[in-house]
């Protein structure tokens, strides 16, 4: 078809390119809709876990863990928000002002 | 609140759920009882903590937690437009766990108080394990509302509501979490958070600073003028790997960005070495960088020069470093009985910031704002026994 003839030499320009896009968008819309699919699929049957509980021996020692004495990292994050503007999104619980 | 407004509103993962946990088991009974101690640039920040949980049936769990800072301050916002001072602050804090399969309901209260700043937080969470308790989401809501008032230890102080002497401030909170055994050796942590504020934002101890040719000094203080609402949203992403000599080594990233025009990037790093069944030690690296605000300026042309304006060094431009060491035996009382195990645990950070457009004014300068930049080092203290039962 003509729109997905190149454009003239020398008139190279962003209409050369858009057709291709708009060829390879059926792909990626199959592609998506692929995944989509898979993923709702699934929900019809269990999700068989890749590490069985039998191999978590690992992941359950205490040193695995993000958060092993909440006490100290709530008190290290308030140190910090204190002096910084960023704040949240690292899981831990403050409140008031405690702006020292 | 005394050197400048600061709320922290975060209420999902509160309490043994953590950034990265299970839904489907309630946090562990434990007692912990902290002294903490924070000392930098002229300020001495230090007191107690005791955080205890206990589960009722195989439901229900419910901890609270008493925090307090006793402050001891001599800043450079202090010194420049006043004189030192001391004050104390106190927290507490409620929460309850309620666990129904694998899904666990959290719900709590904060109270702070100090003289011049009052704080109420509720907050809600729930997660859930999925996928043979390979996934926990988590969602949570938090809604805060501060008394914000004022007390005169020389500073310059603002006046609220033409002189009737408080203000307020509204908080609301919204995150999600998502943990996830990725390998029998390592695991992900991603969070997100977004958070509105209104009312008054800003500290009355600190003033902004603008150019005054009938000063000796060639400047004056005066009152800031931060906007009244605030928006910002942080994502954050964490990493841990159990190493094959029995040690771990954790990485995260955070970014965050809000209506101010502050950007602030995250970066931190950790490693956990047991050395014995007793000894624990923990080296970890932090490295934070953010951009100033819009309308923050270190010293303005003239006074009222724009509409908003802040010389808060929290809302200028810098980068800081942070190195922590830390050791912990764990030990096995044989009294009282219910006790199954303790640890004794010490933490030290040392705390470097450089700001980039937050200069030192109490040295003398000939020309305004000429003054070398503003550097802070402190040394940050964490001893603390825990008890588990």
């Amino acid at each position: 078809m003509h729109r997905c003839q190149p454009a003239l030499p020398g008139r190279r320009s962003r209409r050369w390119y858009v057709p291709r896009l708009r060829a390879r968008l059926p792909a990626a819309v199959l592609l998506g809709g692929l995944v989509t699919g898979g993923i709702l699929l699934g929900g019809c049957s269990p999700i068989q876990p890749w590490v069985k509980p039998y191999e978590r021996e690992h992941l359950a020692d205490p040193i695995m863990s993000f958060d092993p004495n909440p006490i100290s990292s709530v008190y290290l994050d308030h140190v910090y928000e204190t002096r910084e503007g960023a704040r949240g999104a690292t899981g831990s619980v403050g409140g008031g002002c405690g702006c020292n | 609140m005394r050197m400048h407004l600061r709320t922290r509103w975060l209420a999902a993962a509160a309490f043994g759920l953590g950034a990265v946990g299970r839904a489907d088991v309630l946090p562990e009974d434990r007692t912990d009882v902290l002294y903490h101690r924070y000392e930098g640039g002229g300020l001495t920040v230090q007191g107690p903590s005791v955080l205890v949980r206990k589960k009722f049936g195989d439901s229900l769990s419910v901890s609270y937690q008493y925090y307090e800072d006793l402050i001891s301050s001599a800043s450079i916002d202090v010194l420049s437009t006043a004189s030192p001072y001391k004050e104390k602050r106190t927290q507490h804090n409620l929460n309850v766990n309620y666990l129904h399969g694998s899904t666990l309901y959290s719900a709590g209260f904060i109270y702070s108080k100090e003289p011049d700043y009052k704080s109420n937080t509720g907050f809600l969470s729930v997660s859930q394990s999925m996928f043979g308790d390979l996934t926990t989401v988590s969602f949570g809501y938090s809604q805060g509302w501060d008394s914000v008032g004022e007390v005169d230890h020389g500073i310059v102080v603002q006046s609220f509501n033409n002189g009737i002497g408080h203000a307020n401030a509204n908080h609301r909170t919204w995150s999600a979490g998502v943990s996830q055994v990725l390998t029998r050796n390592l695991l992900l942590g991603v969070n997100f958070e977004a958070d509105e504020n209104d009312g008054y934002l800003q500290s009355p101890y600190r003033p902004v600073r603008f150019i005054d040719p009938f000063s000796i000094k060639g400047y004056s203080f005066g009152l800031a003028n931060a906007p009244n609402t605030r928006t910002g949203t942080a994502g954050s992403a964490q990493l841990k790997y159990y190493l094959p000599w029995r040690a771990a080594l954790d990485g995260s990233y955070r970014l965050y960005g809000d209506t101010w025009g502050i950007v602030a990037n995250t970066v931190k790093f950790g490693y956990t070495q047991p050395l014995s069944t007793a000894w624990t030690l923990e080296a970890s690296a932090r490295y934070y960088w953010q951009g100033h605000a819009n309308f923050y300026s270190d010293l303005y042309p003239y006074e009222d020069s724009q509409n908003f304006t802040s010389r808060d060094r929290e809302l200028a431009q810098f980068h800081s470093l942070s190195l922590g060491l830390g050791g912990s035996w764990e030990f096995h009382p044989g009294w009282p009985h219910w006790v199954d195990k303790g640890t004794v645990n010490f933490n030290y950070d040392r705390l470097h910031i450089n700001y980039q457009d937050f200069h030192d004014n109490l040295v003398q300068s000939v020309i305004p704002g000429d003054e070398p930049l503003y550097t802070l080092d402190a040394n940050i203290f964490q001893f603390f026994l825990s008890f588990w039962y």
